[in-house]
């Protein structure tokens, strides 16, 4: 790698938008630019891989939206339909209703064992294609744009799995689909023409509107609560996006946020980390389900 | 700090419902596959902790099996891997077991060739997908999978090292990463290479015949 590639390793927010004011561009070039320094690869390389991410991700949406799934242990299925074919009548109006169903279809499609994009994981992958590709619908944005929003989404992800982590084990739900939700509200401000500044707004609004979210899969599964988690962590995402293009900012910076967000995941107790022995997963119902499909108690 | 890639974040593009109990699973089966170099009649699965407490209800015994019989975690035909195993005529047995281990995450992966050669493996599945692999043939390894790798089975002498790393510049491999593991001094060791680019068959079997202290070669 040499000095002038190094200059794009960013690990904090403050780090990015200087990057990003220093030469005026968008947040997605100066992660473009990061990643062919440091995976050494050209920039049609990464967008071809992006272009493969962008059409697994359009596949597990049409899916989740087309076909009823049913998860394989029989306990979820059908509410990403359900909710798309009410959308119409939707108190939250129609374009919202149709991204939070894309977002749950896609978490469907992943409990029924179908393909999906880890977004940031396999639990919060409904989030980013749902909102981005629902988006994309009603204001034209092109696959190239949408590959720009992807690289957003990245560099926000990254900076909060170096700043505190994405998996549910270590910070809970907070670091799955909060993390999604601002990799998500980041990508909608770029793409609705927001500021760099205006993208970390809504990724911090995101995240502290989830903060101290617990991991309580039922009976251990990415199934309940995790399909309406990323139903609320689409809304969350669209939310925050508005919100930071209207103009209104956060209060604490985006590095602080993630910076408390770390802290409160390991103030948190390990039964509410994708244990699965606390939160709704220690109910008296989902204790039942559990006994029902595994035959016992600990997961 | 740690640089994690644009596809760290969004990917692996995998099947669900886990990316460690599902995606990290199907990569395990299949990195026995490659160790067992494609040739797999029979297998037999043991699934430790986690996997084994809540493996059933994310399809790890399904992800197995798709690896061992080769496919990789994004396969939309992984759901289906226990009737395309009993169609290809490889007989499975998969096993739940209680034992405790190291890592939550934990499967023991037996695999018998068609002429009964038998290849076992024992890997974990740490976290969004990533493995490692820490038992070959009851050899201690640690290994995980993301470069191409040369495992070479050696009795611990002097210049062991030197003959399989001659071989690896005269066939222009770049070294990435080396460890050597050893059972004692002049005992059984096992040298670990990860490399840039692939190790060939003809490299394997060169090592295999010009190394006189090589009695194992595995190649990923």
């Amino acid at each position: 790698m040499t000095a002038a590639n190094k200059a794009y390793l960013f690990h904090k927010g403050s780090e990015l938008l200087a990057l990003c004011s220093a030469e005026s561009l968008p947040i997605s070039e100066i992660m473009l630019r990061r990643e062919t320094a440091l995976s050494d690869v050209s920039r049609e390389a990464v967008f071809q891989e992006l272009g493969e991410t962008l059409s697994t991700m359009r596949a597990s949406v049409e899916r989740g939206l087309s076909e009823k799934q049913t998860s394989v242990s029989g306990l979820t299925g059908g509410d990403a339909e359900r909710l798309f074919g009410y959308a119409k009548r939707a108190l939250m109006g129609e374009p919202m209703a149709r991204a939070v169903a894309a977002s749950m279809a896609v978490v469907e499609v992943n409990a029924s064992m179908g393909r999906i994009v880890a977004a940031p994981t396999a639990g919060a992958s409904g989030i980013l294609p749902g909102v981005l590709l629902t988006a994309a619908e009603s204001r034209g944005w092109s696959d190239a744009a949408l590959c720009a929003g992807l690289l957003t989404a990245g560099a926000v992800g990254m900076l909060i799995a170096c700043g505190a982590s994405i998996s549910g084990a270590e910070g809970g739900c907070q670091a799955e689909t909060g993390t999604g939700a601002a990799m998500a509200a980041a990508a909608l401000v770029e793409l609705s023409g927001g500021s760099p500044a205006q993208a970390l707004h809504a990724a911090a609004i995101a995240l502290k509107n989830v903060m101290g979210l617990v991991c309580d899969p039922v009976a251990g599964l990415v199934e309940c609560p995790c399909i309406k988690r990323n139903a609320i962590g689409a809304a969350n995402a669209v939310l925050s996006a508005d919100l930071a293009l209207s103009g209104v900012e956060s209060l604490i910076p985006f590095d602080e946020v993630v910076a408390a967000m770390k802290s409160v995941g390991r103030a948190m107790n390990p039964d509410l980390r994708e244990t699965a022995r606390g939160g709704i997963a220690a109910s008296p119902t989902a204790r039942a389900l559990q006994r029902k499909l595994f035959g016992q108690e600990e997961p | 700090m740690q640089n994690f890639s644009l596809f760290d974040i969004i990917g692996p593009r995998m099947v669900g419902p886990s990316s460690s109990h599902t995606a990290g699973a199907a990569k395990l089966g299949r990195m026995a596959w490659k160790i067992a170099r494609g040739d797999v009649k029979a297998a037999e699965l043991t699934l430790y902790g986690s996997f084994a407490t809540t493996g059933r209800g994310h399809g790890t015994d399904k992800a197995l099996v798709a690896g061992i019989l080769g496919l990789a975690p994004d396969d939309a035909r992984l759901r289906y891997s226990l009737l395309l195993a009993q169609e290809a005529g490889v007989s499975v047995d998969i096993r739940y077991s209680d034992e405790e281990p190291e890592h939550p995450n934990t499967a023991r992966i037996r695999i018998t060739s068609a002429a009964g050669k038998v290849t076992e493996i024992v890997g974990a599945s740490i976290g969004g997908g990533n493995i490692r692999i820490t038992e070959i043939n009851g050899m201690e390894v640690e290994l995980s999978g993301e470069y191409p790798t040369l495992i070479v089975r050696h009795t611990d002498v002097p210049g062991v090292i030197n003959d399989v790393t001659s071989i690896l510049a005269r066939e222009r491999i770049n070294v990435a990463f080396m460890r050597v593991f050893r059972q004692a001094r002049r005992a059984d060791a096992c040298m670990v290479i990860e490399t840039d680019t692939p190790v060939q068959e003809r490299t394997r079997e060169l090592i295999l015949e010009w190394c006189q202290q090589t009695t194992e070669v595995f190649t990923i």
